[in-house]
């Protein structure tokens, strides 16, 4: 039994087994490595991908829920203004969760082209950097139109 | 000319005299200061890459026919197998090859930890191995754990012979003194928590070859400690972390997963994988032990330190090793009687690891607390205090390589100066203060390391060296260094790092080593590069080689004249420039260290006992800074991490069973986007004259180092009450607050 899904504007045949998770799918049959595994279990924001424009979790996201929602990872964002500003922000590090940060920022400035501090902060609140890229995350975040 | 010679050498603090081969470090240093390269900004050469998630991680990895391992590991700390079938495993789905005790030497029947590995599945998807694994049957025998430090400290049951450091004579000290302050403080294990889980893979090849991708923070002490454990040629070892995402101390070795992975791939004949879940990462991937310090200072009423005392227990765990939690007590002040002693206590907890600053971190938050109680016993200001003891000379007759320790306090002042403003800003039950804390950390690097530099008829260079780029922007920083030397704008110059096969040997990205271990050879390289291009630009423009130099791209010659340095180099048609580079020694009879000061502010809500970091100072003395915007970020990150070492982090254990508790990212918190304050990082940016053809010292675990005793001593300095134990958690807060109402009443 094949599902349908649409990533990034293309459209896969996905022959997943049931209780497969999105994240799975993507990045072991679709091959989209971009969206990165760091928990596994909905703590960390690493696997966050867009469905319908909404962050979710692909990790804790089973791919037979997605149905006919887009799914946009970062492969599908690879020129949004963000990916710029995050480095010349340097507001990665190991540049691990990144991916995933950028994914929750595009969805944050699509619902609010002009974030205030707080607004990052909530809405970021989110996504684990270990290596401590905050202050310049936030600074990305602000400076993303420039 | 290659010299034989014995250098001492460093890493985290441990020292070892060893024989190296070292060339000639015959280059002048830079002038201080920005040049036109180095010390300039410089954004990531990577950035991209990682940003848009195409860089490959060893997590990205896959290789055709390659299988997925699973690890069966000790749910307990203390226990025997009395029974294991691997049966139902091998005839699982998918299962491809099972190994138990006996067949790889990491796997245990009696583990002595919790998550110690026990046998292990390779299958065709990692679903299948883990279901495979929890097929197996075990029959344990539950033993009795050792879980406290100081029984175990009692019974003598140590992972080494203790650490003692004395000068002169502690108890004269204390008779000389005119006030002394007794203390005990704590500090928790905490968990590296890298985002990217230890992992490999293994491939065979041929005979008795090994290929092995690895996330890790030293290519050639895995491809050393992998080959002298299975036998083999190191040269027949690869080693390949092309990008690694976070390491912190806990990824300088090959790790059970490894071991494991190589067996099952000999076995199966493929390539296999072996990823930790998030889950084992917290308990089997090594942390920053616990430590109990008892201390003791004395001072004359001038402040005058007089005695320094500190018995130390690291809850080390199964093994690992005893860090120095008493080094600062030992580098950081002048005092003539200082004694420390380290203890090691072996527990049937999880082994510890590095961690960014192993020992100092811990070590500094009792000290510079300790130092603060004493300044508010002797009614002195507590900058003043530090300054009134500052160490001018090593202890042990040796000169400091360089150190504006001084100058950082001096620097510290403006934001110090804050502390009246700061404190009147207290409203309601929100208390603010200001405190600071002392930094003292090794960090000079040392050889052996090399870098090759290649210069092709496009003008262009590319460093060559098998080192691994750990996040730390270490690309980005040897391209600079490459291309001050050469006179090359930085997008001219490409780094090749991250495989053994394909580099020569590189220094482990650890022990904030990278940039004073890599830079001096890579600009050697350069500069062995630069020369034969001046060499052959003299010929071809028919000028002698000492009027020519390489500046913006172009040959300049002193008497005029300037030609592209594409003209020149096309010359090379399909030949190619190659420059050779080494780390030259570190200066003979000198300690080389790094100093630094924090001054943070925080808010206290008396009532409720949290805890707000609302500003950091950090002013670092670490040599000649090479990219500023990189080095800012380093700071930045240590300072967020030392923020949740200090207010949310800790691994709890069951008390009576020793079991790990804190597994998850819900369970062990760490700082978010939302808990970060302010951050001013100023940098005193004076080259070390004796270190290197460069200057420079590491700065990557410098800044996590004062963090935790500055917020202690600034939530001193807003309520008076003094926190002895981190995590401070609402609960500790609230305890401190108790015992200091009891204190007033009393």
């Amino acid at each position: 039994m094949t599902t349908e899904l649409t990533v990034n504007g293309q459209t896969y045949a996905s022959r997943a087994e049931v209780g497969a998770t999105l994240l799975e799918t993507l990045r072991g049959e679709l091959g989209l490595t971009g969206t990165k595994i760091a928990c596994g279990e909905g703590h960390c924001g690493a696997c966050t991908v867009l469905l319908g424009g909404v962050p979710v979790l692909s990790c804790i996201t089973l791919v037979h829920t997605v149905g006919d929602r887009e799914v946009t990872t970062i492969e599908g964002l690879r020129d949004h203004p963000l990916v710029h500003s995050f480095v010349r922000a340097d507001a990665l590090q190991c540049g691990f969760c990144t991916p995933g940060q950028i994914v929750s920022a595009a969805a944050l400035v699509e619902a609010v082209p002009e974030p205030s501090r707080d607004e990052i902060r909530h809405h970021m609140a989110g996504n684990i950097c270990r290596c401590g890229a905050y202050p310049r995350i936030e600074e990305a975040i602000l400076t993303w139109r420039d | 000319m290659a010299r034989l010679i014995k250098t001492e050498k460093e890493v985290e603090g441990r020292y070892e005299e060893t024989w190296v081969v070292v060339e000639e470090d015959v280059l002048d240093q830079w002038p201080a200061g920005p040049l036109t390269v180095v010390g300039r900004d410089a954004e990531r050469k990577d950035g991209l890459e990682r940003a848009r998630g195409e860089a490959p991680y060893t997590a990205d990895l896959t290789f055709p026919g390659m299988l997925h391992a699973a690890v069966l590991r000790s749910p307990y700390a203390r226990a025997n197998v009395k029974r294991l079938d691997l049966e139902p495993a091998r005839r699982a789905p998918g299962v491809r090859a099972v190994v138990g005790p006996g067949d790889v030497h990491v796997l245990t029947d009696e583990p002595r930890y919790p998550g110690q590995p026990v046998a292990a599945v390779a299958a065709d998807t990692f679903r299948q191995a883990r279901e495979a694994v929890r097929l197996i049957e075990v029959e344990w025998e539950e033993l009795e754990p050792l879980l406290d430090p100081d029984e175990a400290v009692a019974r003598g049951e140590l992972v080494e012979e203790p650490r003692r450091y004395e000068r002169g004579d502690l108890e004269r000290g204390l008779a000389e003194a005119d006030v002394v302050v007794e203390a005990e403080y704590r500090t928790q294990t905490l968990l590296h928590n890298c985002m990217e889980t230890h992992q490999s893979i293994c491939r065979w090849r041929g005979e008795g070859k090994l290929d092995v991708f690895i996330s890790t923070q030293f290519i050639w002490g895995v491809r050393e400690r992998v080959a002298s454990q299975l036998g083999l040629n190191p040269d027949d070892v690869r080693v390949v972390c092309e990008f690694m995402g976070g390491g912190f101390g806990s990824k300088n070795g090959p790790g059970d997963y490894t071991y494991i992975g190589a067996e099952l791939a000999k076995r199966t004949g493929r390539p296999v994988k072996c990823a930790l879940t998030r889950r084992e990462e917290n308990l089997a991937t090594g942390n920053r032990n616990a430590t109990i310090q008892r201390l003791v200072a004395g001072a004359k009423a001038d402040g005058t330190l007089t005695a320094l005392g500190g018995e130390y227990v690291n809850a080390v765990g199964w093994s690992g090793f005893s860090p120095m939690t008493g080094g600062p007590m030992q580098y950081l002040y002048a005092c003539d009687n200082v004694r420390v002693v380290e203890q090691g206590a072996k527990l049937n907890t999880p082994p510890n690891a590095a961690f960014r600053a192993p020992g100092f971190v811990e070590g500094t938050f009792g000290l510079e607390c300790l130092l603060d109680e004493l300044a508010a016993r002797l009614d002195l200001d507590p900058l003043e205090l530090r300054r009134r003891n500052h160490l001018d000379a090593d202890p042990e007759g040796r000169s400091y390589s360089s150190k504006n320790l001084l100058e950082c306090y001096r620097l510290a002042d403006k934001h110090w100066q804050r502390r009246d403003e700061v404190r009147a800003r207290s409203e309601g039950s929100w208390k603010r203060g200001i405190g600071l804390a002392s930094q003292v950390w090794f960090g000079g690097g040392g050889p052996p390391s090399y870098a090759w530099v290649r210069v092709g008829a496009d003008g262009r260079a590319v460093v060559v060296t098998a080192m691994q780029d750990i996040g730390t922007g270490t690309r980005t920083a040897m391209a600079q260094i490459a291309a001050e030397e050469l006179g090359l704008p930085l997008d001219r110059v490409e780094v090749t790092l991250g495989d053994s096969a394909r580099g020569p040997y590189a220094s482990i990205s650890a022990g904030s080593s990278t940039v004073p271990s890599m830079g001096p050879a890579v600009r050697s390289a350069a500069a062995d590069a630069a020369r034969q291009i001046l060499e052959i630009a003299a010929q071809r423009y028919d000028k002698e080689q000492r009027v020519l130099s390489l500046k913006n791209g172009h040959v300049v010659a002193e008497d005029g004249g300037s030609w592209p340095l594409g003209s020149v180099c096309e010359l090379l048609g399909d030949g190619q420039i190659l420059g050779t580079g080494a780390r030259g020694p570190n200066p003979t009879g000198m300690r080389v260290l790094t100093f630094g000061v924090q001054v943070a502010e925080v808010a206290v809500d008396v009532e409720t006992g949290e805890v707000r970091v609302e500003r950091v100072a950090a002013i670092h003395d670490v040599g000649r800074i090479v990219n500023p915007l990189g080095a800012r970020s380093q700071v930045e990150g240590g300072i967020v991490q030392a923020i949740g070492h200090t207010l949310s982090e800790e691994r709890l254990i069951d008390p009576e069973t020793g079991t790990v508790l804190t597994q998850t990212l819900d369970a062990y918190r760490m700082p978010t986007i939302a808990d970060i304050p302010e951050i001013v990082t100023e940098f005193v940016d004076e080259p070390d004259t004796h270190l290197t053809n460069l200057g420079s010292k590491g700065l990557g675990e410098p800044p996590i180092i004062p963090t935790a005793a500055a917020i202690a001593n600034a939530i001193r300095d807003a309520t008076g009450a003094d926190v002895r134990s981190v995590p401070v958690t609402r609960e500790e807060m609230l305890r401190a607050l108790r015992e200091r109402v009891g204190a007033l009443t009393a």
